[in-house]
């Protein structure tokens, strides 16, 4: 494509709509406009020129800030819908019939076509996936679309500008002053003080302010960026875990997830506000809600396997104790455990009598670890008690047979054979919590004595790499928008036109409020012709004619 | 007098302070021939003045309420939603002292004495922190937030004064409809602190037995009459009103029936308010923004986006993150209150890129920081009330 020449000589890409050097306006809509767009100076963008090939309709397509907002706006009301009902990791269930009865239950043939049509894993759909990598398309294209030629125009912006560029500035002032001269020297010197970058070329003043402010979208845009990678980061192996475990009170197990580190939980602590030692001034509330949490803590020891050690075998070195706390996670080695959840008073183990019915003596006791249970307990004077049959969880019978629905010892059960010197061809017997059952008449049963129980914590293991990039994502994002939003790039241009006019104009990509405000300082001091507004058309500038105050 | 009793009376001072700001507010535009002259005016000064008094003794109220419970007084809706209105009143003062505007007060003050007044419609007794809150970032996250939303709801202000100052209020049209929609919004809220504070003045509780949603038994009582029923409910007060109907599950009746009695008596105030005024509410206040410059406004709604997008981006997803990773182990979790903030964020993100680029200035930008507003606001009341979530602390 050709270069468009203007008539001040200085050459410009195809698609430029104001001249780069001296601003003259070079398109039919440029030349036509009463205030001309200062959007981007006014620079030839790819996406303005370029239209006719594939490539082209693709980036014009992410370029244009229009598909830009109406992918923010499906992404928002994306997100919206997958609120109006729990999303599916709230659901207490695990399969795809239990998540449709769930949902039909509780919300009818609502909730039946929010499971449907997938909305109830909205935010792991593959139509949300693909919505935010075209907003990550979108926001890399549309930057580079605007920042190059952006940065072009402005490296190359003259002092002297056109006069057809000044008059259609939004702030536009044209008059004759005393002492042209005096007046150009006055503004530079009070244009500096105010912290203008003031250049001169003969008769013209060029003052500007706060450039780099322009450059705060394209570095917040920089990272999001970063933002979305790292959480892209996340997908490979090794960047992140994220495992839990419950863990008994006095267990000791390898840490899931975390190879190499072994846990041993010494104590879970669950811990409400008491009236008498919580400050007198929570009493109302204590009164009011019952008991309050006060903390949720789990001691540790912390154990790292020595290297070199076969799998197995006991050569664990202790690394640190640690009580686990809401808000306070065991950090090691790049890894994360929380406190996440508990289960109080869970049965450790049971002890037991064996005794004769009929003389209801006791023939001795056994205590059964629930979480290791053994075959055959002797009971030392010749009896001995054989368990046949352990059932944790126990739930009934099905099929003839006594049915646990877990492994976890909610409600333990158990057959035992009791051999004893009178029977000692054995007795057998079911025993369950308040509950036994005989085949036949036995002379023997086994009594419940005692439980011990303990608590255990929920425990949650994670490991994010990418937590630091996503923090300097962030933080890039930070920098980014503060330095476009708190800052303006101002600009003031003063020059004398050939006819001997003194012609003022002014920009700013925001805020001009402020910017009327300084230029009404400098007119204080310095003999300017006034200017105009022209996109307020209530045109008041109190500061410029200095009200009386009002009193009455 | 301990210091939760100083606490209260020092809030109880910043709401009087704030209604007599308004009124000298008033007085400014009243006074002033135009726009020119209520720049200087002295009323508007002397507003100002009332307003900082008011503010610093919220400052007050907050420092001493802190200093009573050991913690920041930002956990539960009540402490929130005056946070709110204290950050509110903040982030006009610093506005007005750039721009000057009293149009500005006379509509800002009123917003934060009603969300102020709604706030207190919450238990207010001082509440210990449950573990997940004790932390040095409820306070750093909560903060940062409130500042950030507080800056975005001036926003609406300045552009709720430019709908009302500019749009034409004698010829029928959409926006004359939704403006008053916003008034009736606004009467609404003051609905639900007049209804809920003469059933608590009559001290009214009815109590029910029901079936949760997850079939179990639970226990609920009532501070207004229960229009509707729990699922399964069972009276334990028989002698208090019988529900009209019985509500599945998943609709928590109680709410429903505050709701609706605060939509009951809002539409009655409404009602009395246009009869006595004999026009809509917009029409009424118009003569108060009428002197306010339409493009000032505009500025003002733009300049408290620009300002306060950033502190918002801080608190409610950078600092809310940081705080997320300690507590629950994940820094992003779906949760709803985690969504709305970024619906927030990408609606405030639209609306600047639709400003900057399609020159949506004027009214359509004005409307949509009022739509900014609502979209804060039902972040604030209806998921924490309505869709239950890890955030529901109140």
């Amino acid at each position: 494509m050709s270069k468009i020449k203007c008539q001040c000589g200085h050459e410009n890409p195809y698609g430029t709509e104001l001249c780069e050097k001296c601003g003259r306006p070079l398109s039919e809509k440029a030349k036509k406009s009463d205030i001309v767009d200062m959007r981007y100076e006014g620079s030839s963008r790819r996406s303005q020129t370029y239209k006719s090939s594939i490539i082209d309709k693709i980036w014009n397509f992410f370029s244009s800030v229009k598909i830009g907002v109406s992918i923010i706006a499906a992404v928002l009301i994306t997100s919206a819908i997958g609120t109006i009902f729990p999303q599916k990791f709230y659901v207490p269930a695990t399969t795809p019939e239990g998540y449709l009865e769930y949902y039909e239950r509780l919300y009818g043939t609502v909730g039946k076509l929010y499971y449907q049509l997938g909305f109830y894993d909205m935010y792991n759909s593959w139509w949300f996936k693909v919505l935010v990598g075209m907003l990550a398309t979108s926001i890399i294209i549309a930057s580079i679309d605007r920042v190059v030629p952006l940065y072009k125009s402005l490296k190359k912006q003259r002092t002297r500008r056109h006069p057809s560029f000044m008059k259609r500035q939004r702030i536009f002032g044209e008059g004759d002053v005393q002492n042209t001269e005096e007046s150009l020297a006055k503004a530079e010197e009070k244009l500096k003080a105010m912290r203008y970058n003031v250049k001169i070329e003969n008769g013209a003043i060029l003052a500007e302010k706060y450039r780099f402010s322009r450059w705060g979208p394209y570095v917040n845009h920089v990272g999001l960026i970063i933002f979305i990678s790292g959480v892209l980061l996340r997908g490979i192996p090794g960047f992140y875990v994220d495992e839990a475990m419950w863990l008994r009170e006095g267990e000791t197990r390898n840490i899931v997830g975390a190879p190499g580190y072994v846990l041993e939980n010494k104590k879970f602590t669950l811990e409400n506000y008491s009236k008498e030692e919580a400050e007198k001034v929570f009493g109302e509330a204590l009164e009011k809600n019952g008991a309050i949490v006060k903390s949720y803590t789990t001691d540790v020891t912390l154990y790292k396997q020595n290297e070199g050690a076969l799998p197995g075998s006991e050569s664990l070195e202790k690394v640190e104790d640690y009580a686990i706390n809401v808000n306070k996670p065991l950090k090691f080695d790049g890894y994360n455990v929380f406190q996440m959840d508990y289960k109080l008073d869970e049965l450790k183990n049971m002890t037991f009598h064996l005794v004769n019915k009929s003389s209801e003596e006791s023939l001795g006791e056994f205590t059964v670890d629930l979480s290791d249970p053994e075959k055959e307990y002797d009971l030392g004077n010749g009896s001995t008690v054989n368990m046949l049959g352990f059932y944790p969880d126990y739930d009934g019978i099905k099929d003839g047979e006594p049915y646990s629905k877990s492994p976890v010892p909610n409600n333990p059960a158990f057959i035992f054979q009791m051999n004893t010197p009178d029977k000692p061809e054995g007795e057998k017997s079911f025993v369950a919590i308040r509950q036994t059952l005989e085949v036949e008449e036995n002379d023997y049963a086994i009594k419940f004595a005692a439980a011990e129980t303990r608590n255990i914590s929920g425990l949650t293991i994670r490991k994010d790499k990418t937590l630091y990039i996503l923090l300097f994502g962030g933080l890039v994002f930070m920098i980014g928008v503060i330095q476009g939003m708190y800052w303006q790039h101002r600009r003031v241009w003063i020059q004398e036109d050939t006819k001997g006019h003194l012609l003022i104009a002014a920009h700013t990509n925001k805020n001009w409020f402020s910017l009327r405000k300084e230029l009404d300082t400098l007119r204080e001091t310095v003999d300017l012709p006034a200017y105009i507004d022209r996109q307020d058309p209530e045109l008041d500038k109190p500061e410029q004619e200095g009200d009386e105050e009002i009193w009455t | 007098m301990d210091l939760v009793a100083i606490s209260s009376n020092l809030l109880l001072v910043s709401f009087i302070a704030y209604l007599v700001a308004t009124l000298f507010f008033g007085g400014a535009i009243k006074k002033s021939k135009s726009e020119k002259a209520y720049h200087n005016s002295k009323w508007g000064t002397i507003g100002l003045v009332i307003t900082i008094i008011g503010f610093l003794t919220h400052l007050g109220y907050f420092f001493t309420r802190w200093a009573a419970s050991g913690h920041a007084p930002l956990s539960n809706m009540f402490e929130f939603t005056t946070a709110f209105g204290m950050m509110l009143i903040g982030a006009f003062i610093m506005l007005y002292i750039i721009y000057r505007t009293p149009s500005l007060g006379l509509f800002a003050l009123p917003v934060a004495i009603i969300i102020i007044s709604y706030a207190t419609m919450f238990p207010t007794e001082v509440t210990p922190l449950i573990p997940a809150l004790q932390s040095k970032w409820l306070f750093i996250h909560v903060i940062t937030t409130v500042i950030g939303e507080s800056i975005l709801a001036i926003s609406a202000i300045a552009g709720l004064v430019f709908l009302v100052k500019n749009i034409d209020m004698t010829k029928k049209s959409k926006s004359r409809f939704w403006i008053e929609a916003v008034m009736y919004t606004l009467i609404l809220v003051l609905g639900f602190v007049v209804s809920s504070t003469t059933f608590k003045v009559m001290d009214y509780e009815a109590e029910f037995t029901y079936i949760n949603k997850d079939e179990v038994p639970a226990e609920i009582t009532y501070h207004v009459p229960p229009l509707f029923g729990m699922n399964e409910y069972e009276a334990m007060t028989p002698d208090k009103m019988t529900p009209w109907v019985e509500l599945p599950p998943i609709i928590n009746a109680q709410k429903l029936s505050s709701l609706v009695w605060s939509i009951a008596v809002g539409s009655v105030l409404y009602v009395l308010l246009r009869l006595i005024a004999r026009k809509p509410l917009a029409a009424v206040f118009q003569p108060l923004a009428k002197k306010a410059n339409s493009q000032l406004m505009d500025e003002i709604g733009y300049r408290a986006v620009l300002i306060g997008f950033p502190v918002f981006t801080l608190g409610a997803l950078i600092f809310a993150m940081i705080w997320a990773h300690e507590a629950w182990s994940r820094f992003w979790g779906w949760d709803p209150k985690e969504v709305w903030a970024l619906i927030t964020w990408l609606f405030y993100a639209a609306f600047l890129h639709l400003r900057l680029s399609k020159g949506w200035e004027g009214k359509k930008s004005a409307w949509l920081a009022v739509i900014g507003f609502v979209i804060i606001m039902f972040n604030l009341i209806a998921v924490n009330l309505i869709i239950a979530g890890l955030h529901s602390y109140a």
